[in-house]
């Protein structure tokens, strides 16, 4: 009967996280989707004169996405390149004292709150790029090179894991045939990694879209559709936690509609991650998996045994 | 480009991103570190902010912080490490164990305004708990859930099956099993596990600030409101009420971030230190 009762409690508690991201969702999109079917989504999403509380509101949130790519985007062409080499540089290059402290390092990256990036950003970062590029300083610029080095831990450790993944074999086969050291990187151990580092990309495009504090400390807030990486802009994110503080009635309604484009932008990505990673089978391919070929190949029988029997 | 050469440009390439990760990280906590501990003494910590902040100390902040991080942890320990007893000792893989792990992975991918948003609508307006160290807690709890899973997860598997077969094999039951032989030996995995989540609500903002609210009180219950440091931070960088005031504030968070990362990282040592001897 205790048995019973303990393995329910703990069924329950797994099921947490699950009904939670049911509840979650139905509490943002109950708030925000009555004013995306009033505005209309067209409008919504394309209109980008955003004035909630003008005697005719306008909500039109198109330059927060244009904002949102173009951070995204930045941060992508930080953090990618160097999140990558990173993560080779431990997997492959790394003598073992360096590895260990490389890792506590991005641990500590990780760690770091996002205020005190976006308090760096607007600090350190956006008088050099005022100094050297002219405009505002907070800009889309210094907001993509802090992103990047905030995504960098994502980027590092799913990339890492994924060329550790990769079979020893590959690495002595390339090796064998005369291949160097880089070029067996480059040209055998990434490819191999690909489908984990591609997740891992994803993975930082998401923590970048949806970063906030930081943002709002670095972008500038200005309400435009950025023309140049040194304009300021603003972004889905850093709207809502501007806003939300004094919003109310239908200006509310408007920063949760903005949430449920962001979820939405958010769990294309995660799904698109999951399934990069293999965590999510969408279908079931009829052929042997690569998994199920590699140890049909490991099992083999030896040719010297095949002679004698 | 003969391939030596290339080799030698691509490894220098490497080295030098290498480098400059540490480089960076030194340069933040340099940074926020010089200009804020010389303003942080023992009556920053203890005291009482007045006029917003401007002068005096972080006290409500401090226990605000902890008070959050503690309460999250309450509601969040039991269920995640019960997910991860269920999930790793209880049932086979299954559709319903993969949905249960994309919630788990789709929960960890949640931005922290969503969350902010949410706990705002749902356990600010809707349960009307007000902003409150509850209301906090309960995002918090939410948010953290995913990292205690996974950190749990690995610490159970990480426990050698023959464990299991002598206790079973002594006439214990499942759920003795797991409380006497399980969750001892990943003690250490799951404490990190623990300590990490703190570090994250300790430096969380965004989900905090529109559930826990702004209130620079000394929290009574868990029904009053409070400002975790982060926040504090945050606002007095952002208002500009006061930049010293605002260093050394984030000197006191690095500081509590850096203890959170030494600590678990100490644990995780032990914990492979303990394996290596097995």
């Amino acid at each position: 009967m205790k048995e019973r009762l303990i393995g329910f409690l703990l069924f329950m508690s797994a099921l947490v996280s699950i009904a939670s991201l049911a509840v979650i969702t139905f509490f943002i999109f109950e708030a925000g989707l009555p004013l995306i079917f009033r505005v209309g989504i067209g409008n919504f999403l394309q209109n980008s004169i955003w004035q909630p509380s003008g005697k005719t509101p306008q909500f039109g949130i198109a330059a927060m996405i244009l904002g949102s790519v173009w951070v995204t985007l930045g941060a992508i062409m930080i953090g990618v390149p160097l999140g990558l080499a990173v993560a080779i540089f431990s997997a492959e290059l790394a003598p073992p004292w360096l590895a260990a402290v490389i890792r506590p390092v991005l641990q500590l990256l990780a760690g770091i709150p996002s205020v005190i990036y976006g308090f760096i950003g607007l600090t350190i970062l956006a008088p050099v790029v005022r100094a050297a590029f002219g405009g505002p300083g907070l800009s889309v610029v210094t907001a993509a090179l802090i992103l990047g080095i905030m995504i960098l831990p994502s980027i590092v450790s799913i990339s890492e894991d994924a060329l550790r993944a990769v079979p020893r074999a590959y690495r002595d086969g390339a090796l064998a045939v005369g291949a160097t050291q880089w070029q067996t990187i480059w040209r055998v151990l990434v490819p191999a990694a690909r489908s984990g580092i591609v997740a891992s990309i994803i993975l930082g495009m998401g923590r970048a879209l949806g970063e906030t504090m930081a943002v709002i400390m670095m972008l500038g807030n200005a309400l435009q559709v950025p023309r140049s990486p040194l304009d300021s802009a603003t972004t889905l994110t850093s709207n809502i936690g501007l806003e939300l503080a004094y919003a109310s009635g239908q200006h509310r309604e408007a920063l949760f509609a903005t949430g449920v484009v962001l979820f939405v932008l958010i769990m294309i990505l995660n799904l698109l991650a999951n399934v990069f990673t293999g965590r999510l089978v969408l279908w079931r391919s009829r052929a042997p998996s690569l998994s199920t070929m590699r140890t049909l190949w490991r099992n083999r029988v030896p040719a010297s045994d095949r002679r004698s029997s | 480009m003969n391939r030596q050469l290339s080799q030698r440009f691509a490894f220098g390439l490497l080295w030098s991103a290498a480098s400059a990760t540490i480089i960076i990280l030194a340069i933040i906590v340099m940074f926020i570190m010089v200009q804020g501990l010389p303003y942080v003494n023992l009556a920053f910590l203890t005291g009482g902010p007045i006029a917003q902040g401007r002068e005096g100390g972080i006290l409500p902040a401090i226990l605000g912080t902890f008070a959050l991080g503690a309460l999250s942890l309450i509601i969040a320990v039991p269920l995640g490490v019960g997910a991860a007893v269920f999930l790793t000792e209880y049932t086979r893989p299954s559709p319903l164990t993969t949905i249960m792990r994309f919630g788990t992975d789709s929960l960890a991918g949640v931005p922290s305004i969503i969350f902010g948003l949410f706990g705002f609508i749902f356990f600010v307006t809707r349960l009307n708990l007000g902003w409150s160290l509850l209301a906090g807690g309960l995002t918090i709890a939410l948010m953290v859930l995913p990292t205690l899973i996974r950190t749990a997860e690995e610490a159970i598997r990480a426990v050698p099956v023959a464990y299991r077969e002598v206790s079973y094999g002594l006439g214990a039951s499942r759920w003795q099993m797991v409380r006497t032989v399980v969750l001892p030996n990943a003690l250490p995995g799951i404490v990190t596990g623990i300590i990490l989540s703190f570090g994250r609500a300790v430096g969380e903002t965004a989900a905090v600030i529109f559930t826990a609210g702004t209130a620079l009180n000394i929290p009574t219950s868990v029904l009053s409101p409070t400002r975790t440091m982060a926040v504090h931070f945050y606002i007095l960088a952002v208002e500009g009420i006061s930049l010293p005031k605002a260093y050394a504030t984030g000197a006191v968070l690095i500081a509590t971030i850096l203890v959170i990362n030494v600590v678990a990282n100490l644990l995780i040592t032990r914990g492979v230190a303990r394996a290596v001897r097995r």
